[in-house]
This record gives C-alpha cells, structure tokens and sequence, in this order.
C-alpha cells in the first residue's frame, strides 16, 4: 500500500507541467546527441550536463535521466542503422540489428528495441518502487565499516566484470583511486597532489575526466581508424511490427528484462553486461542458433530489453547507498552533490518528492521513447548521415564549452586537454578507462569510510569482519576474486567476451 | 604474431602505472602518516601507491613471460592536433576572446581529419556553430564568456 502512496506521491511530481517538459526535452536531446557515432552514453551525458545546472534539483535529475535513456536509445539506433556501436552496450544490438537493417527490416529493428526497452523500463520501475526503500532501511544500519566493505565488494565486481584483462582493471581503478584524492583532505585541511595549484585545491571534477577521455580520447581514436562510411540509409519503413514477430520477440523481451534486472543492481554492472549475457542467453536457447549474427529479431529484442532494464535498476544502488555501480551513475551522482543533495540512504526520507518524482518519471521517459523516437526517426536518420568528419569538430567545441562553464575557469580546458591526450594512451594500452571513473568517484568516498571505521575500532582492522553485514560482503568479494582468478572461470570469461567478435 | 618486447601493450601500460605510482609516491612522501587508527592524510595514498607500482610490475613482468599484442602505430597528427586544438582554446579564450578560440579550435581540430577541406558548404557549417554558440550559451544560458578579448581592447 505504501508503495501505491510514494508513486502517487512521485506521479504528481512527475506530471507537473514543467517537470514533464524537462523529461521529454532530456529525451529528445539524449536521443539526438545519441546517435551520433562514437559518442556513447558518458561522453553525451558529461557534455549535457551544464545545460541542468540552472535548473532545480528534481528537474535536473529528471531531465538527466531522460538524457540517460535517449543517450542509450540513440546508440541502439546508431548501432541498427549503420553498425556504429556509439558504446558497449550497443555492441550486441549492432550484431543482428545491422544484418536486419540490410534486409531491408531496419524499421522492424528499430521497432523491436523500443518495445523491448519500453516493457523493460515498466518493469524495471516497479522493481525499483519496491525495492529501493527495503534497501534504504537496510543501508541506514550501515556504518564505515560496511560502507567501505561494500565499496571493495563494488570495485572487485567491476574488475570481475571489466572486459579486457583483469590486471589492468585493477591497475585503472588504483590510478582513478588515487587521482580522486587530488584536492584537500577533509579531515586534515591539507591540500594533496595538487601541485600548489589553487585551480585543483578543490580537486579535479569528474566531468573534465570523464569528458577527457570519453569525449576528446574517443574522438583521436575515431580519427585513427578514419574510414569513408558510406551510411547504408534508404528511408526506414515498415515500423509496426507484425502480430507474429510480437509473438517471437516476447520470450527474448521477458528474459531480457529479467535478467537485465538483476545484473543491474550488481556493482560494476549495469546495461553494458546485462545486454551481452541476454545475447549469449538468447543464442543458447533459441532453436536456430544459426541465425544470429544473420539478422535474428531475438538478437535484438533481448539485448535491448536487458540493457534498458539494467540501465534502470543501476539506479538502485545509487539512490539508496549512495554508490556507483557504473560511470553513468557516477555521473549522476556528481550531478546531485553540485546540486546540494547528499545521495544515500537519507534522500529517500528526507526528499520524498525528488526521490520518487524521478523514479516515476524514468517510466514517463521511457513512454516518451516510445511514443517520440519511432515517428522522429527521419530526423534521427538525418542526424547519424552527418559525417564525421563536420560533427567532431563541434563535439569538441562543446566539450570545451561545458567545461569551462563548469567553474567557468580556463584552467579546466587544459585539465580536459591532458585526460584527452591520457584517453588515448589508454585506449591504444587496452586500459579500460570505466573502472578508473568508478575508482576516481569512489576514491574519496572509500578513504574517509575507511579512516572513520578505523578511528572507531581504534586501529583494530578486523572491525570489517567482525560485523556480520561487512564481513558477508567482504566473503562475496573474496569468492568473486578467486572463481575468476581460477584457471577455468578464467578462460570461460574470455570466451564470453571473446563472443562481441 | 610474435611482438617485439618494447611494442607489447603490457610493458607499456606497465610503465605508465610504475610512473603514476611513483609519482603518488614521491609526492606524497611528507604527508603525515599517522597511525592505522588515526590516518594521517598520508596513509591511504601512500598504500595505493605501493599498490599501483606492485601492478605496474606484474604487468611488466608479464610482457616478458607472455606473448602480447603489439601498440601498434600512434595516430600523432590527430593526437596533437585535437589534444593542441583543445588547449590553444583554453590560451585564446581570455585573450582573444570567445569568437577566435573557436574559429581556432574547429579549423585545428579540423585539420585532424583526412577528409578535410575548407570549401563553402563548411565554412557555412563553421558559421552556424559559432553563432550557434554565441546566441545558446552566452546569451541564453548566460557562461561568462568574452566575445571579443583584452586584444581587442575589452
């Protein structure tokens, strides 16, 4: 019943006429920044971010998380389109959406990811309405200890769950640890690593890394391997899919959905992980294996569905612990302490309308997905013919842009300048640069849990294993670490990832 | 493929975290430890530190034992131009001004791409961005942006 109560309560915020507005212009300009190739959901995030600031908080939440999912939609469609996965989670919806759209079913294809994402989306909605406030109560017992132990257990699963090699997962996540500490030490009020710069006396933000090497960092990678695409584009028809390819699709959808739910919550999981197992889930039951990569309509629909289903449960452990599980909800996060909300078990208590006003509006989002992108698509057609070589030189300038107006300081420029060159040397090292973002927005987060917990147990360190609740994580953590450090866990992990091909 | 060993992707990333971690490191030799109990600001970025270069190592250690892929060829003339065009925007900005940082910062940047060429459709385009920018983010969402720079007298 309660439930019923926080999403009426969350219903007449989101429907307030300006808070709608908000969501549907965070679609549409998600979407559209989206498809453009090479621009994933991080890089269309961080670049829109300034464009909230002036807004009130529950607006910019609202309208970020509408940039959210139009960011992802349009990468599923940049993918279906013209096989330019714009992010990882895209990857696997290229694999059989392009071979669809070459068939001349591109509309079916599109159609089909809409769908799917939409009934994920309810879905994963009402997951969140019930669990998120079991899960806020649970997190108020948590002291340091616990936090700190749930940060390790986050970090290892993000290791777990990297791509590439698990040495340079870790390596990235002890670098983005220890630059998250630049700045001034909370506790001692002593500047650290910042070379006696008062520019960095606060610390870098993270939208001037993450648009460094997500942003200028892909763009050199794009120009590396700079192809003439010729845009296999003949006008998208045939959107209303048929009565039959509903019936074929709802299986995948129902699965997708599923199992997108649960790896979202998980840390260092959400969209990109869930749509690669519901592919490789999809390829194992379906009856003709033989047509995936060949343009099978379940290769699209299950994908699709676990992405968006995982993109939206992502938002559990972020709303209610206060932790990341991916760079997008770090992100997000960033965005709600610059707008003065502390994220934690307390906003759901102490910001009932903002908490729940965004929960509803993630549906309302979605609906505007639907309802919006299938008519557009001529215009977001439009958008992805664009080459690339007009398109990055306007990425740049407002990457540039929004970076300085994030303290309007010139000095940010550079800083963005450096992570840019940084992205790249990354990139051509097979450093994933995922884990260093959560290490970066973590990094300060876990040192003062950890020097609280310490400064209660007196220096005693088996604080953490003593209390039930952190040791349990600490244990999940351990079993994680050895099972993929086990030589054939190891080698199915690869073939796993090997599959994206 | 074999791969020489100075071309392995492990060695070089290697290196890069041995330099990070020794940098933390040698920076943050004079921050005050503290005891386990009472950590001075110090102790957590000196352990991650240690961490980082034991990290650098094994991925070191293991070009050597292990065949590995090659880096490959540096896309220089991107890199520069876009990491250059990036920068001598943030330089023109106070200077200049608004207007010739980004005419500096698209036509560098620009440069980077094979199939550039100034021809009218894209000077059209260059236009349209500026003005683009002007009316959005000056006017409209008021960034405090200079227009024209202390060259021009303002």
């Amino acid at each position: 019943m309660e439930t019923v109560a926080n999403l009426w309560l969350g219903l007449e915020t989101a429907l307030s006429f300006w808070n709608l507005a908000y969501c549907m212009i965070g679609v549409l300009l998600g979407t559209a920044i989206g498809v453009l190739p090479g621009l994933g959901p991080v890089a269309t995030i961080a670049m829109l971010l300034p464009v909230t600031f002036g807004l009130p908080p529950v607006s910019a939440l609202i309208m970020l998380a509408g940039i959210y999912y139009g960011a992802q939609y349009g990468g599923s469609t940049t993918a279906i389109l013209v096989n330019l996965p714009g992010e990882s989670s895209s990857v696997v919806t290229a694999l059989d959406g392009y071979q669809m759209a070459r068939q001349g079913k591109a509309g079916k294809a599109l159609a089909t990811a809409a769908i799917g994402s939409f009934f994920a989306g309810t879905v994963a909605t009402i997951l969140l309405a019930i669990f998120a406030p079991p899960l806020a109560d649970l997190a108020l017992k948590f002291g340091p200890a616990e936090y700190f132990s749930l940060m390790v257990l986050g970090l290892v699963a993000s290791i777990v769950l990297a791509h590439g090699s698990l040495l340079h997962a870790f390596g990235m996540i002890i670098l983005g640890l220890i630059l998250g500490l630049i700045g001034t030490d909370v506790n001692s009020g002593m500047t650290r690593f910042t070379f006696d710069l008062p520019q960095m006396a606060d610390g870098i933000g993270f939208v001037i890394v993450a648009m460094g090497v997500f942003g200028l960092g892909e763009i050199i990678g794009n120009l590396e391997n700079e192809s003439t695409r010729t845009v296999m584009l003949k006008s998208v028809t045939g959107l209303m899919p048929t009565r039959q390819d509903l019936k074929r699709i709802a299986a995948p959808v129902l699965r997708g959905t599923a199992l997108g739910s649960m790896l979202g919550i998980l840390p260092g999981g959400g969209a990109m992980l869930a749509s690669f197992a519901a592919y490789t889930l999809e390829k194992k039951v379906s009856r003709h294996p033989e047509q995936f990569g060949k343009g099978a309509i379940e290769g699209v629909a299950g994908p699709e569905s676990a992405n968006n289903a995982g993109a939206q449960t992502s938002f559990i452990p972020m709303l209610t612990l206060g932790i990341p599980s991916n760079p997008v909800m770090a992100l997000m996060i960033g965005a709600m302490i610059m707008q003065g909300i502390q994220p934690g078990p307390s906003v759901m208590t102490e910001q009932p309308v903002l908490f729940w006003g965004l929960i509803v509006s993630m549906w309302i989002g979605n609906l505007f997905l639907l309802v919006l992108n299938l008519p557009l698509i001529g215009l977001w057609v439009r958008m992805i013919s664009v080459p690339y070589h007009f398109l990055y030189p306007a990425i740049l300038v407002f990457c540039a842009i929004g970076v300085f107006s994030l303290n309007n300081a010139t000095f940010d420029v550079y800083l963005m300048a450096i992570f840019g060159f940084l992205g790249y040397v990354f990139r051509k090292l097979d450093c994933e640069p995922a884990p260093m973002l959560l290490g970066f927005i973590l990094g300060p987060m876990m040192e003062e849990h950890l020097r609280r917990a310490m400064l209660i147990s007196k220096g005693d360190a088996t604080v953490f294993l003593s209390r039930p609740i952190s040791a349990t994580m600490l244990v999940i953590a351990l079993i994680l670490l050895v099972t993929v450090l086990a030589p054939a866990v190891r080698r199915k992990r690869e073939e796993a990832f090997q599959e994206e091909g | 493929m074999r791969s020489q060993l100075l071309q392995k992707k492990d060695l070089w990333a290697g290196v890069l975290y041995i330099a990070f971690g020794t940098a933390a490191f040698w920076i943050g030799r004079d921050y005050p430890m503290g005891t386990s109990g009472r950590m001075g600001a110090g102790y957590f970025p000196t352990v991650l530190s240690v961490v980082l270069v034991l990290i650098g190592c094994l991925s070191v250690a293991r070009s050597f034992l292990r065949d590995g892929d090659a880096v490959g060829a540096i896309a220089w003339k991107p890199l520069g131009l876009i990491v250059g065009a990036t920068a001598l925007f943030g330089l023109l900005l106070q200077t200049a001004g608004l207007i010739v940082a980004l005419l500096g910062l698209v036509l560098l940047s620009a440069v980077a791409s094979q199939h550039f060429r100034l021809d009218l459709k894209a000077s059209i385009g260059l236009v349209l961005l500026v003005g683009f920018c002007v009316l959005v983010f000056v006017r409209g969402l008021g960034v405090p942006l200079p227009l024209f720079g202390s060259w021009f007298g303002e």
